[in-house]
């Protein structure tokens, strides 16, 4: 599948955004952090930011952004839809826990309540995104049951790094912070390699036989193209760039979406202000560059069955 | 609504492709640009199209196949269009509305004032049924030409799909699917028409009638007449000739 730049960053931004909330919310919410205004003014402001300008780059690659309006519509059928209206949703108990936790200074009552419904929401829609794609047969690499949670567990770990880094900057990071980090990275790298393993090992669910009808007769090659240049179906579905270079970017993937946040916010907690600052940074970065490499991947490794009719064998 | 229609539909129009006369002219794909440029989804893209790359919307595509190896391989045209199936995913997938099919007759339609062009419908198609308009920001695919079907101003004879009317071979055949006792309908049931990738579960409504088994025979090399015929007219012609040379 061609990987659109605009999807790659909505999916990402927004997932890091969600999860930074969802996290920021719960730590709230318990009283693991205290509401210091300036502290949830920051985590609010990044989030809220980071999910909207996700939802907004979405629009980028529309035909009629001016229509977008129409798909909070369908959610009766559509996951896309149900996002998009999970999505609204989502804004408000976001918008709860920020007047308690930033205006009043207090997150308790209703303000609680909030809190604790921001995680909730936050998941529901990373869910949506992730069963828009998971939701589609002809592509069987996303048609798996792991992909809604992949995309739940990798918005949660992009946010918990985040999140981490926000209160290392206020000198309030601890075994808390840095734990929920490490546990999501951990999470999230399991059902990653789980996926990848999979994926990897799965049969064929169609063939060029299939797709054809015509494999009684034997193997079907392609012989004359139905038109002298690619057409839209090639452009879009036929992506075969990434898939060549597979393996290697699956170890870069590890690298820096797992491996580099995870070894730096665990020290980041031994070290002093400045140093542990510094390693949450560079933990931040780090997930930041792995979870687009991770994203690009996974629509470049997708393959549309539609390609079978162009000379792809088996998908 | 992009929920789909009770199933099934009361009529369920839709094309019978034989893959057994199909000459792979690639006339219906002309015919079916050339009306639909100027019909529902009107006009329809046509970038560069004397130049190096030519790019625009098509519903229709014939690719050419060979199936099988030496000498029981099989040359195949194989046209390729909407399938306009019962269980259509590029409907269930859309989030506006915009993508829909028709209670009455089952045909897959795109609403273009209301589709936004998220492209998701054409992912969650496995055919490759639909093309997205670059200059229009929208989706479009076959129609099954309603606007000929159900045209008054046309005589009844034409009231059929662009590509079944231009068919030079007759290999393709317009009707109701749902009806058992429709002329399309008995031509599924005599030649065992299928479904393209039925794994996909989309239940398309088009059928494709399979290549017939080769005629014994068939394609095998017959040899040349005789030059030294035995016997007749022509073998005493033969050794009078054979003789007078040979002296």
């Amino acid at each position: 599948m061609h990987p659109a730049y605009s999807i790659i960053f909505f999916t990402t931004a927004s997932g890091l955004g969600y999860g930074l909330l969802a996290v920021a919310a719960v730590f709230v919410g318990t009283g693991w952090l205290p509401a210091a205004r300036e502290l949830g003014a920051i985590i609010i402001l990044v989030g809220v930011v980071l999910v909207t300008a996700g939802l907004l780059s979405s629009t980028f690659h529309l035909g009629h952004p001016e229509r977008a309006w129409r798909a909070l519509t369908q959610f009766r059928s559509s996951w896309l839809s149900r996002e998009g209206v999970a999505a609204v949703l989502a804004y408000v108990p976001i918008a709860g826990l920020a007047w308690g936790w930033v205006w009043l200074g207090d997150v308790a009552g209703a303000w609680l309540l909030a809190a604790w419904l921001t995680p909730v929401l936050a998941a529901v829609t990373v869910y949506c995104t992730g069963m828009i794609y998971a939701s589609l047969k002809a592509i069987p690499r996303w048609h798996h049951p792991l992909v809604p949670w992949l995309y739940v567990a990798l918005g949660l770990a992009t946010g918990a790094v985040g999140f981490h880094l926000v209160v290392a900057m206020f000198g309030a990071a601890n075994f808390r912070s840095a734990g929920v980090a490490i546990v999501s990275l951990l999470a999230a790298a399991v059902l990653k390699i789980g996926y990848w393993r999979s994926i990897d090992t799965a049969d064929p669910v169609a063939t060029a036989e299939t797709a054809t009808g015509l494999g009684g007769f034997g193997t079907v090659r392609p012989l004359d193209p139905p038109h002298t240049a690619p057409n839209y179906l090639q452009k879009e579905m036929g992506y075969r760039v990434a898939r060549k270079h597979a393996l290697k970017l699956r170890k870069i993937t590890l690298v820096t979406l797992f491996a580099i946040p995870l070894i730096g916010v665990a020290l980041s907690v031994f070290a002093g202000f400045f140093l542990g600052a510094a390693l949450a940074v560079i933990a931040a970065l780090s997930v930041g560059l792995g979870i687009l490499i991770e994203r690009w991947l996974f629509f470049a490794e997708a393959v549309h069955v539609v390609t079978l009719y162009y000379g792809e064998k088996a998908a | 609504m992009t929920s789909l229609p009770a199933q099934p539909t009361p009529k369920r129009l839709g094309l019978v492709i034989d893959l057994d006369t199909c000459v792979g002219c690639h006339a219906c794909a002309v015919n079916c640009k050339e009306w639909n440029t100027g019909g529902y989804h009107a006009p329809l893209t046509d970038f560069d199209p004397y130049g190096a790359a030519p790019d625009g919307v098509w519903f229709n595509r014939i690719h050419s196949y060979e199936a099988g190896t030496g000498a029981d391989a099989r040359v195949v045209n194989f046209p390729k269009s909407c399938l306009h199936c019962d269980n259509a995913p590029c409907v269930t997938v859309c989030p506006t509305g915009a993508s829909y099919k028709r209670g009455s007759d089952g045909i897959v339609l795109v609403e273009e004032d209301k589709c936004i062009g998220c492209k998701l419908c054409s992912w969650a198609c496995p055919y490759g049924a639909r093309e997205f308009d670059t200059d229009a920001g929208v989706m479009k695919k076959c129609t099954l030409c309603i606007d000929r079907i159900y045209n008054e101003n046309l005589e009844e004879v034409d009231r059929v799909p662009a590509c079944v009317a231009t068919c030079p071979a007759s290999a393709r055949h317009f009707g109701d699917l749902g009806d058992p006792d429709s002329s399309v309908s008995r031509l599924v049931a005599d030649r065992g028409g299928y479904d393209l990738m039925p794994e996909m579960e989309c239940a398309p409504t088009n059928k494709y009638l399979p290549v017939r088994e080769k005629t014994a025979g068939a394609g095998a090399t017959l040899p040349l007449e005789d030059a030294s015929p035995e016997g007749g007219f022509l073998g005493w012609v033969d050794r009078l000739l054979s003789d007078t040379s040979a002296a």
